[in-house]
């Protein structure tokens, strides 16, 4: 195969438009440590695609003359702050943006450093593929399994390892094949990971864009060919979720719930239910502002109608009955845990899931997983930087998928409510069973759910009994009737 | 798979974005500057509201020394649309004489744009502002969030950002302090046209190329709309085929040469170019990193 042109060169308008039709979105994240070229290898890519300016690329000549006497710096397009030119480092995650014919692509560009583990995170949350940079001459690092493992836990499914500076070590194969068997043998505990593996030079462009003269004996597709080749737009897969950002009511004749389709397809006429009630309806209209729409599809942001008038409101989760979501006040997850001050247990936080934001309290600490070596060691306490594995109880119940299943209904973010710093970022593993409730649980469940107009208690419906029930008492036997009535189930 | 082109991707987080602002913050208000960007932003928000109205005002901070065409576009656009509109000048800096021959480009931004922007923002008593800025358009805005949160001088503290995950937005905030919010943080200036071609979305005409009369000084065009402007000896306007790439105050606003009088020749012309889109903004180049300190003051 040729090797694909990278710049979004055109001869005419017709041509853009036309090429225009089949290109999509790619979001990918980059780490590295600090000499293993990731800046380089970023402004390789922003250059040969032509997404550097003539006076962008002045300003860095004249800087790159400043600091190493010759040759352009490519890794001055990329740090953005003064202060970080000034030492050569990269503080925080920097979007980088290129085009090719094919695909857009945005980059998350993050520095390695430990203490910078936040970063990386952030960084690959809404990445579909990582790379990471391998040192040829280093070889496998601790820090660039640690790249791995968080693409891993964030749950990016292609992790292409650039193996750099090959020019370095005189493009000796061996040199990458043992990188790569090294890897590879690392990798085989993340099933959910597919590798790509391809020998770079982001400084001589050896395999970046166009295949390597210097490596003969290495066939796969540079690294942008790659780029443009793999899968995109995962979510589309899923079974349909869509968080109500908004209820639209601009009149007595429409009301309307708008969002954007998280996962999967709906189309008129499905029949759908909302959680956490599980009242159930058929969507009547998707409406959008360029007219009504036969179906839609993650990504999309539309405003759904309903074929009966519920109350819904923001956080609420119209879904899939055919497939539906967790219901809980009690989650398992891992934590990554972003503020200077450490995570305490039942502090109360304020938890951002989908749109929806609840009080939450960390309720037990079941181990932290060490970065270095990923294995879990008991833990009384979780600082910045570090990741644990939790049971996170929250006031009213949330409507989740796991992480490893949908992105969207599967993570959150923690919020200091005192300072109001975004003090986590969580990823849901599973529901929390009741055998590992507390004393006074269902209590507390009933009593949100009577509270949030989700459970109507009335003579009607057989609860005599429990008519507004007001003592702690009162609501754990009302707790035991539901439990009775519905085989089990609160 | 998703079917989605890479510009309707785009459009669904800028909309996914809007609505946040208005389910999440007490009292949003839409940064207006009459450019492209402003032009693009208000289509977003018809999308993201749709069937109902536009749920915050629009804020246009008048430095008094817009181009003439910008103002009579501003006028007409935001009628048609039916939405409300604020003005904010700092007219005690204007009586004082402000204006960037006098005072400096540095001073006069300081007064007319970030001074009138904060005391806007706290008159209004307006809690979040969304903007147009792209991230692509300077190196310090590559690292800046869509949820950028300002103290409560208004100021940007590149080195204590909120983390920014998945499409989870942090809006909390005390009283006093204020979010700026960025819906096109992931478009490209291609990107913004290609839109505007799509969409048929209306332009303020400075845009498109046609015989103007400019001052030429070296490699800038200047435009002489202001009676300020000193005349080196010698100098006389003559009239030149060219656009503006970028909107701001006429007498910091470069023209280039251009022939591209529609839309498809606009976007033929930047697959083409090769010069950044904010070279003629004299406010980006008046000191080293002085978009990013301009920021921490508080500009946008």
């Amino acid at each position: 195969m040729a090797a694909t042109l990278a710049s979004p060169r055109i001869d005419s308008f017709a041509e853009f438009l036309e090429q225009d039709k089949a290109k999509d979105l790619l979001r990918f994240t980059t780490a590295g440590s600090v000499d293993d070229g990731k800046s380089t290898l970023i402004g390789r890519l922003l250059y040969d695609s032509r997404s550097v300016y003539e006076d962008q690329l002045e300003s860095i000549t004249k800087a790159s003359a400043a600091r190493n006497g010759g040759g352009i710096d490519f890794s001055l397009l990329t740090d953005g702050l003064r202060a970080e030119r000034e030492q050569g480092i990269t503080i925080d995650v920097a979007y980088r943006y290129f085009t090719t014919p094919r695909r857009k692509f945005i980059i998350a560009d993050t520095p390695g450093h430990e203490q910078y583990t936040r970063n990386m995170v952030t960084g690959a949350s809404t990445a579909e593929l990582a790379i990471v940079l391998v040192d040829a001459r280093k070889g496998l690092l601790p820090q660039s399994r640690r790249h791995a493992y968080i693409a891993y836990l964030l749950g990016i499914p292609h992790l292409v390892i650039a193996v750099n500076k090959m020019d370095l070590v005189g493009y000796d194969p061996a040199v990458f094949t043992q990188i790569e068997r090294d890897f590879r043998a690392f990798l085989a505990q993340f099933h959910s990971i597919e590798p790509y593996f391809v020998p770079i030079s982001a400084l001589a462009g050896d395999n970046v864009v166009v295949r390597s003269r210097n490596m003969p004996w290495f066939q796969g597709p540079s690294l942008l060919e790659y780029l443009e080749r793999v899968p995109a737009g995962r979510a589309a897969s899923g079974s349909f979720r869509f968080p109500v950002q908004r209820v639209v009511r601009p009149n007595h004749e429409f009301r309307g719930y708008a969002g954007t389709v998280a996962s999967g397809q709906v189309a008129v006429g499905d029949p759908v239910a909302i959680y956490p009630s599980g009242r159930t309806s058929r969507v009547a209209s998707i409406v959008t502002y360029d007219g009504e729409l036969d179906s839609a599809e993650a990504g999309q942001a539309v405003t759904l109608t309903l074929a009966n008038e519920l109350d819904i409101s923001r956080g609420d989760l119209i879904a899939n009955p055919g497939d539906p979501p967790l219901l809980s006040n009690t989650i398992e997850a891992t934590l990554v845990w972003f503020d200077e001050s450490p995570a305490r247990l039942n502090k109360r936080y304020r938890i951002k899931h989908t749109t929806r934001m609840e009080w939450a309290e960390i309720k037990e600490l079941r181990h932290r997983i060490n970065i270095h070596s990923l294995e879990h060691e008991p833990a009384s306490a979780i600082e910045m930087n570090e990741i644990a594995v939790v049971h996170i109880e929250t006031a009213r119940i949330l409507s989740f998928d796991p992480y490893a299943r949908n992105r969207t209904t599967g993570s959150f973010i923690l919020i200091d409510p005192v300072t109001n710093t975004t003090a986590a970022a969580g990823m849901i593993s599973a529901a929390v069973s009741s055998s590992n409730r507390h004393a006074g649980d269902d209590a507390e469940d009933i009593f949100w759910r009577i509270q949030n107009g989700e459970l109507i208690i009335s003579k009607k419906n057989g609860f005599e009994n429990f008519y507004a029930p007001e003592t702690l008492e009162a609501l754990e036997s009302l707790a035991a009737k539901i439990r009775s009535d519905r085989g089990g189930q609160l | 798979m998703s079917t989605l082109t890479h510009l309707r991707q785009l459009e669904a987080e800028s909309i996914h974005i809007l609505r946040e602002v208005a389910a999440e913050c007490q009292r949003p208000v839409l940064l207006y500057s009459i450019g492209k960007d402003s032009s693009v932003l208000l289509r977003l928000a018809q999308k993201a509201f749709h069937p109902g109205p536009i749920p915050f005002p629009l804020l246009h901070i008048d430095t008094s020394y817009k181009f003439k065409e910008m103002i009579e576009f501003r006028d007409r656009f935001t009628a048609e649309l039916g939405v409300r509109l604020i003005v904010h000048t700092n007219t005690q800096a204007l009586a004082e004489g402000a204006n960037p021959f006098a005072w400096g480009t540095q001073r006069c931004c300081a007064a007319l744009k970030t001074g009138a922007l904060l005391d806007a923002l706290r008159t209004g008593g307006f809690d979040a502002a969304i903007g147009g800025a792209r991230r692509d358009e300077e190196r310090s805005r590559a690292k800046e969030r869509i949820f950028s949160f300002r103290d409560t001088r208004g100021q940007w503290d590149p080195r204590n950002q909120r983390p920014e995950l998945w499409n989870l937005y942090n809006t909390r905030i005390h009283p006093g302090e204020s979010l700026r919010v960025f819906p096109l943080s992931n478009w490209t200036e291609l990107d913004v046209w290609h839109y505007i071609h799509i969409e048929n979305i209306p332009v303020v005409p400075l845009y498109f190329a046609k015989e103007r009369p400019m001052l030429v000084r070296g490699d800038m065009l200047l435009p002489l709309e202001q009676p300020f402007i000193p005349l080196l000896p010698g100098e006389r306007p003559q009239m030149v085929k060219c656009r503006m790439r970028s909107l701001g105050c006429s007498p910091c606003t470069g023209a280039i040469r251009s022939d591209a009088d529609t839309i498809p020749k606009i976007i033929e012309e930047l697959v083409s170019m090769r010069r950044s889109e904010r070279q003629n903004r004299v406010i980006d180049h008046d000191q080293d990193g002085s978009m990013e300190i301009k920021k921490q003051e508080g500009y946008f």
